[in-house]
């Protein structure tokens, strides 16, 4: 207020005389950097955790994770166990899932299915990432007629449909674990074999690695410092989208019948065996493998946009 | 001749989770009819968000007019309703934006972004607008009107790019026209013609010209009054001999030291040493204190009051106060 | 456009032909092949399986015969139903696949369209939230799961829709919107977020200064530009609601090729198998290579790019 009315008053008679002695110049004061610097994973973490809704998804994978690894333990029926004696019992203290039309207990069969679910998304995942890694790796560091018969190639295998070709593969090679997740793997590289060549044609030509080149840095540090984080964003992105994809996948050839076959569980053929007994009112037979999966499914979407969003390097503040 | 623009005593900010921004502080400035005004600043100092501002352009949240009134014609532009402001907006004022390579859209022809504003405020028939878009593109300077006009953008260079931009604000003959850095993205051989563009358009239409700029060749070129910005405040306003020939404030003179000149023979670049002041808590006295190397201690502490110096130049600076200029006098 | 087309079409042939052969060496690759005696229930059967894949001659021979045929687009015998050729079941179930499929793909365009746009527009309000929740929950559900939870809602507990086939409008809308719900939320999602992008865009901030109305920059400015990354991903879509066919249809007991697809994988009857995984890839490749001309004619710099990749 008093500086407004100074203002005001235009002449300010009344400011002490020693205010108009020039100042001692004290160097470098006006540039305080004020804020702490950060690793681009550091600011990443801090991003995502500040991310709610990818935080709940990656608590809900951990428990997930942990029920896959110790749920059929907790439980004394064993996943392959009949019992023609408790066909189709509702939740209760002994069955705390219920029962199917065997007698199996649904608690130990769904995390028999998470088991499942979770491997084949992962492996499907992994798989990807080195099949996609080195391809997408080669054509966009050769480049020229190397990169653009392998990138034709791409062309093709992408027209393909991707469930159809799944099915084929597991119908000629008859349906089990190992073949879910080969007939995942021969379609399912293709996008993270586009994503690495596309970073890998972009870095090549970036100004910043070639300044790093001129300053005589180590190419481990230019690797770690400058292409790692600039690359990485992306893969770990599509890594964390492709698991749900992979899950759905499996989800859905069990669902058909192609995928684990009993008397073993995924959560896809609990849902298809539910099916015709759903009418009869025995719900908990599709409900605890429905929820699971598509509590899994929601987790890796949130987690994978969290992912997206903060290891973006652009939008980095 | 009259002013066609009063700015007066603009205060805008930004509502940004680190807090409030006050990108503009304070800043009043007039528009005379047919002449060129050269806002001049560095990036950050708020000369954008003045005229964005003045066409009611910033994004409201986060951003706000908080106070000082912009007017023309009689009309307060910062009362206005959305509706009454888009009225004015292309018709009365308009403004083109630094980059032509983003400005037009497209997915839209060339003819189509430069009729629609005829058809939006005139009411014109789509065939009436299309003439008249012919005619300024002629003016403009871009061969074959008639075929370009369904063109789109990618079909253009950016020089030409930018011709239609101007082509596109100018085709409903407003009053002002508001150029924000309008050649910065161009080549310099570019930018040279569009300024030459700009007197042209000038002389054929009458409209006035506000030139947002950072760069002082473009305003010794353009510009007829020129005001300085820094930090979100005018700092010094005077005509393009007044700030060429004797800037006051120490700022305008260490803009002027760290430019090039041909025709002094030995002369030193001086750099402006330091950076502006964070505007999320702005100084309370001279935000320039902390660069400058004339500095009081007053500076500090009391925002400094704008000095008349002759007919239409204005400074503020605390340099030009009886007391400082006794003292320094006296030490000397 | 022309050069871009036949471009296009050059390689919609190439892909095909990947596909063809690929599923007659995969199948002929299987372990006791399944054109042996064995597999087929008669003599007929047997007699008609000669004919057709010429099996007396060798393989490299068949191959040739077999993509002969594919091309006057003759799919060839079944193996459990002597009766009937694969062109036949096609022919049956095509038409009601093709309903539905389509049915599908028009709702979820139209109504992801109109969830992400509201969603964009009112970002960060109220409804964006509903519109991305119900988007991430359309994600997450795959469409059998939520094709049964709707049975048991609406047509167990409540009844008032029908439990299954497809006899009227009233049958089709569990179906649909079972399938349509997944595809939905991926349009909804895509459309905000580049819907969002645009309005960022310096040529909206140009189309404001020119005074235009809220209503004509959102649909004649950034809609256009907003519906190019949607346009891209329609293909890969409807490849997803095509495979979401076999399960809704075999959920819903509706007479459509899906249901004829997985009754064949089940029985493992080859020829149909192959036969209908050809002629789905046909289909797919003709949708992707609409939504081609659907992006060149959306983009104009199409035109002039066409040797870049998309």
């Amino acid at each position: 207020m008093a500086v407004r009315k100074l203002q005001e008053t235009n002449h300010s008679p009344d400011i002490p005389e020693s205010w108009f002695s020039p100042l001692e110049k004290n160097e470098g004061d006006a540039e305080v950097v004020s804020r702490p610097s950060l690793s681009y994973w550091q600011d990443a973490w801090h991003r995502l955790m500040g991310n709610k809704l990818a935080m709940i998804g990656l608590v809900f994978l951990a428990v997930l994770s942990i029920m896959a690894v110790i749920g059929p333990m907790l439980s004394p029926y064993d996943v392959t166990k009949q019992n023609l004696l408790n066909q189709n019992m509702p939740p209760s203290s002994a069955h705390w899932f219920g029962t199917d039309e065997l007698g199996r207990d649904v608690f130990s069969r769904t995390w028999y299915g998470a088991r499942i679910s979770l491997f084949v998304g992962i492996a499907a995942a992994l798989i990807d990432f080195f099949i996609g890694v080195v391809y997408g790796g080669v054509a966009g560091y050769k480049g020229g007629r190397t990169d653009h018969a392998m990138m034709r190639v791409i062309e093709v295998l992408y027209g393909l449909p991707y469930l159809l070709v799944v099915i084929l593969i597991s119908v000629v090679m008859g349906p089990s674990l190992a073949t879910i997740i080969l007939a995942l793997s021969v379609t399912g590289w293709i996008g993270m074999a586009r994503i690495v060549r596309g970073q890998v044609l972009q870095l090549k030509n970036y100004e910043f690695v070639l300044a790093s080149k001129t300053f005589g840095t180590k190419t481990r540090r230019i690797i770690r410092k400058n292409l790692l984080p600039n690359t990485m964003g992306p893969i770990i992105v599509q890594m964390t989208l492709t698991v749900p994809s992979a899950i759905f996948a499996e989800a859905f050839l069990s669902f058909l019948g192609l995928g684990i076959q009993p008397p073993f569980a995924s959560w896809g053929s609990m849902a298809s065996d539910a099916l015709p007994v759903i009418l009869s009112g025995h719900w908990w037979r599709l409900f605890f493998p429905a929820f699971f999966i598509s509590l899994t499914m929601f987790s890796f979407n949130v987690l994978g946009d969290g992912l997206q969003d903060a290891l973006d390097p652009k939008l980095r503040r | 001749m009259g002013k066609i623009l009063e700015v007066q005593n603009l205060h805008v900010s930004f509502k940004t989770f680190g807090g409030n921004v006050q990108a503009v502080r304070g800043v009043s400035v007039d528009l005379y009819k047919g002449e060129t005004l050269a806002i001049v600043g560095e990036s950050g100092c708020g000369k954008s968000v003045t005229f964005q501002s003045v066409m009611r352009l910033i994004p409201e949240p986060p951003g706000s007019i908080d106070s000082g009134s912009i007017f023309y014609k009689n009309k307060d532009l910062s009362k206005l309703s959305d509706k009454q402001m888009r009225k004015i907006r292309g018709k009365d004022i308009s403004m083109i934006f630094q980059d032509p390579m983003t400005a037009l859209n497209p997915t839209l022809t060339v003819g189509d972004q430069i009729t629609e504003g005829l058809i939006e405020h005139n009411s014109m028939s789509k065939r009436a607008a299309c003439k008249l878009a012919v005619n300024m593109l002629e003016l403009v300077g871009i061969p074959d009107p008639d075929t370009r006009l369904n063109q789109y953008p990618h079909q253009f260079s950016g020089g030409m790019r930018q011709r239609i931009v101007i082509a596109m604000a100018l085709v409903c003959q407003p009053e002002i026209l508001i150029a924000d850095e309008p050649t910065t993205a161009l080549d310099v051989t570019i930018q040279a013609q569009i300024l030459e563009l700009f007197k042209e358009v000038q002389e054929k239409t009458g409209v006035s010209i506000i030139l947002i700029t950072h760069d002082l060749g473009v305003v010794a070129q353009a510009a007829d009054r020129i005001a300085v910005m820094y930090a979100g405040k005018i700092v010094e306003t005077g005509g393009r001999r007044d700030i060429f020939y004797s800037p006051q404030h120490p700022y305008t003179k260490g803009l002027l030291h760290s430019v090039p000149r041909l025709d002094l023979d030995d002369q030193e670049l001086v750099p402006i040493h330091g950076t502006p002041p964070d505007l999320f808590s702005p100084p309370l006295g001279c935000p320039f204190a902390a660069r400058c190397n004339e500095a009081m201690e007053v500076c500090t502490k009391i925002y400094p009051y704008r000095t008349q110096l002759s007919d239409g130049h204005h400074v503020e600076c605390w340099l030009q106060d009886e007391r400082a200029k006794q003292l320094q006098s006296g030490r000397v | 456009m022309l050069p871009y087309i036949l471009k296009r079409i050059g390689w919609m042939l190439a892909t095909l032909w990947v596909i063809i052969t690929l599923t007659f060496f995969l199948m002929h690759s299987i372990p006791g092949s399944p054109f042996n005696e064995e597999r087929a229930t008669s003599e007929a059967v047997q007699k008609n399986l000669e004919e057709y894949y010429h099996l007396d001659e060798p393989l490299f021979i068949q191959y040739v015969m077999y993509l002969k045929s594919v091309v006057t687009f003759d799919f060839g015998p079944s193996i459990k139903k002597s009766s009937q050729s694969v062109n036949e079941m096609l022919g049956r179930g095509f038409p009601v696949s093709f309903e539905l499929g389509m049915a599908t793909l028009v709702l979820a365009v139209v109504s992801g369209l109109l969830l992400g746009v509201a969603a964009a527009l009112r970002h960060n309000g109220l409804i964006d939230y509903i519109a991305m929740t119900v988007a991430v929950i359309g994600i997450s559900v795959p469409n059998f799961v939520l094709a049964t939870f709707l049975i048991q809602q609406m047509s167990v507990n409540l009844g008032i829709l029908p439990v299954a086939t497809w006899a009227s409008p009233r049958h089709m809308i569990l179906p649909v919107a079972a399938l349509a719900t997944g595809p939905m939320a991926i349009i909804a999602r895509l459309t905000r977020s580049s819907m969002l992008e645009v309005l960022t865009q310096d040529y909206i901030r140009t189309a404001k200064a020119k005074g235009l109305s809220p209503f004509k920059i959102v649909f004649k400015h950034a809609l256009k530009n907003a519906l190019l990354p949607v346009v891209t991903i329609v293909g890969s879509l409807a490849a997803a609601i095509l495979t979401g066919t076999f399960v809704i249809e075999k959920i819903f007991a509706i007479p459509g090729m899906g249901k004829y697809f997985v009754e064949s994988i089940n029985q493992r009857d080859y020829p149909v198998i192959m036969g209908t995984t050809v002629f789905y890839s046909l289909v797919l490749i003709i949708m992707l290579f609409l939504v081609d001309i659907a992006y060149g004619l959306l983009d104009p710099r199409i035109k002039l790019h066409q040797k870049g990749e998309r």
